[in-house]
């Protein structure tokens, strides 16, 4: 009871500070799943669209999501240095296969009758693909999106590692200086974060699905 | 006009889909593909829309070589509907069925006013249905929206590929039925595939029976009805079919044998009263021996009473032979307004063929197909 007291306190004392770290972390994952969408969706569409690249490009995306987040921070300190930026670029390479993989498959799931008939009317490739294929994989890209924030939002905690903010500063302080307090205060807005992401996320994609079956 | 001439098709595996495949579909008629499943009726008909290329051959299009024409263009000149529909599912109504007039962008409210006329064509009232979303209308509904989808930018041509088979019995009458109405209004040329051959019958101007990427025979419902050319169309035409429809009885009892006729040596005025005195709008002509001429009809007789008989013979008007068949008769009188002479293989007169007898042989076969007692 009292340690729950206590983390209480202790938010409460520090609250603007959590606030910024969690904007921080916020905009962290933000920013990097805003890139991999900018990249992402292309790329699935390419993928979707000409056979051959698919699987060069699937699978590019499949490793950088093996490389384990440490190793792939540290290699991107190397190049981008310590900061913000780094772990923008990090988060953006690890939210790129859900986004990339869920547009491909989105588009491919597109049925071949209703295909047929956009082509049959006349529609280019371009109308085909804007008018028919890309809003009906809107309910694979929400799932993709989905699974990236939450992936986007637990990686971003070892940001401080590589001299970013976020919520992971406070936890590793409380690491380091062995405060049970301090790693609960990171953790649980963390947390948070991802069970929000996930909920909304869950709802639009729900919301998509309705229209396009 | 779309002609098809010696159209090969082979597809990217080597398997021949079309051998030698000569057709044409003219304005305005309907014409049905037909025969068993694999033969090749979806593949002559997105030949058409280019969906699929042909690999020998050429098709004309009102005399343009089909190669020569954009194919988004074309497409978007000609209606599409399939079998399984194809709505797009994130679009409403409104938006499916103004999807040609955008793509060729129509002014907004020209679409608007266009999707409404068409909505009302096949009695799905716009106010109720244009903000639907496909998911909320049934099956033959879905269709009808497919239907004027294909219709929507007055498109000269349709292709239509077993636009009705995914239907219940019910609503695949209904829409026969409709498209039967809808084609005396909007006179299109419809290229329509089925496999059900009730659905030919009932709709066809023009039926193609295809097998193994092989024209069989061509013609109208009647002429394959009454004239199958091999055992094979017999048999996709079903015993029962043909049985109705060889009911006929044969030609000479189909005929006035005393019908009056003239010999051309007697001047038109004879002629005239003749007519008059029978009660009859036509007679046929003869000369000395009773070899058939021609027919005088009385109007032109009137007309030109001081002209002589032999100017006024009209050598034109249909004829038919003491052989021919019954059932093959009837394929060939409709639209017939003149009298119809029965000629001997001589070319001697035998009679006049009597439209009241065979109007009733018709209503006695029709009785029996259609179960109406
Ligand atoms: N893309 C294709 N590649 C190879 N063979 C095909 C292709 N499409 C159709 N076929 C073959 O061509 C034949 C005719 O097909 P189709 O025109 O679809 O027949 P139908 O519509 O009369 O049932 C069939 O044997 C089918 O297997
Ligand atoms: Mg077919």
């Amino acid at each position: 009871m009292s340690f729950i007291t206590e983390l209480g306190q202790y938010m409460a004392e520090n609250s603007s500070d959590l606030l910024a770290l969690t904007i921080e972390h916020l905009l962290m994952v933000v920013y990097g799943i805003g890139l991999a969408l900018l990249v992402g969706v292309p790329l699935g569409i390419i993928a979707a669209k000409y056979e051959k690249v698919a699987p060069f490009i699937l699978s590019l995306t499949n490793i950088l999501q093996l490389v384990p987040s440490l190793a792939m921070l540290a290699i991107l300190m190397i190049y981008f240095g310590l900061g913000f930026e780094t772990m923008v670029i990090g988060l953006f390479f690890y939210s790129l296969l859900p986004i990339v993989r869920n547009t491909y498959v989105g588009i491919r799931e597109v049925d071949n009758s209703i295909i047929e008939a956009g082509v049959g009317v006349g529609m280019t490739s371009l109308q085909l693909l804007r008018k028919v294929q890309f809003p009906l994989s809107i309910p694979f890209l929400m799932a993709g999106l989905r699974v990236a924030s939450v992936i986007a939002v637990a990686v971003a905690c070892i940001g401080p590692y590589i001299g970013a903010g976020g919520l992971g500063k406070e936890i590793i302080s409380g690491i380091s200086l062995q405060s049970e307090v301090k790693i609960y205060a990171g953790a649980i807005p963390a947390a948070l974060l991802a069970i929000t992401a996930d909920l909304i996320l869950g709802r639009v994609e729900k919301k998509t699905k309705q229209r396009t079956v | 006009m779309i002609e098809l001439k010696k159209i090969n098709k082979v597809y990217d595996d080597g398997f021949q889909a079309l051998k030698d495949i000569d057709l044409t579909f003219e304005e305005g008629k309907i014409n049905v593909l037909i025969g068993p499943s694999g033969c090749g009726k979806t593949t002559t008909m997105k030949l058409l829309n280019r969906l699929t290329e042909h690999t020998d051959g050429q098709i004309l299009i009102d005399g343009k070589d089909i190669k020569e024409i954009n194919p988004i263009e074309l497409r978007r000149r000609m209606g599409y509907v399939i079998q399984s529909i194809g709505l797009f599912p994130h679009m409403t109504i409104y938006d499916n069925v103004a999807t040609v007039p955008k793509l060729l962008k129509w002014e907004k409210q020209k679409i608007k006013q266009r999707v409404e006329e068409l909505l009302n064509m096949v009695s799905l009232p716009p106010e109720t249905y244009m903000k639907r979303y496909p998911s909320e209308l049934s099956g033959g509904q879905q269709q009808r929206i497919g239907v004027i989808r294909a219709l929507a930018a007055e498109p000269s041509t349709i292709l239509m590929d077993e636009p009705f088979s995914a239907l219940d019995p019910i609503s695949r009458e209904q829409l026969q039925d409709e498209l039967v109405r809808l084609q005396k209004e909007i006179k299109k040329t419809i290229v329509f595939v089925t496999h059900d051959m009730d659905e030919a019958i009932k709709i066809a101007d023009q039926i193609i029976l295809m097998k193994d990427g092989h024209v069989v025979q061509k013609g109208s419902p009647q002429e394959l009805l009454s004239n199958p050319a091999n055992d094979f169309v017999k048999e996709f035409i079903g015993e029962e079919r043909l049985g109705n429809n060889q009911s006929l009885p044969p030609l000479n009892k189909l005929i006035v044998k005393d019908y009056p006729s003239i010999p051309s040596t007697l001047s038109v005025e004879e002629a005239v009263n003749k007519m008059v005195s029978n009660h009859v709008a036509g007679l046929p002509v003869v000369d000395a021996e009773g070899a058939y001429l021609g027919v005088i009809s009385l109007y032109k007789a009137l007309d030109h009473k001081k002209a002589s008989l032999v100017d006024l013979v009209d050598n034109t008007v249909m004829t038919v032979q003491e052989t021919t068949d019954s059932n093959e008769l009837l394929s060939k009188i409709s639209g017939e307004k003149s009298i119809i002479p029965l000629l001997s293989e001589e070319n001697k007169l035998i009679g006049v063929v009597d439209n009241k007898k065979l109007l009733e042989a018709l209503h006695q076969i029709y009785k029996s197909k259609s179960g109406v007692a």
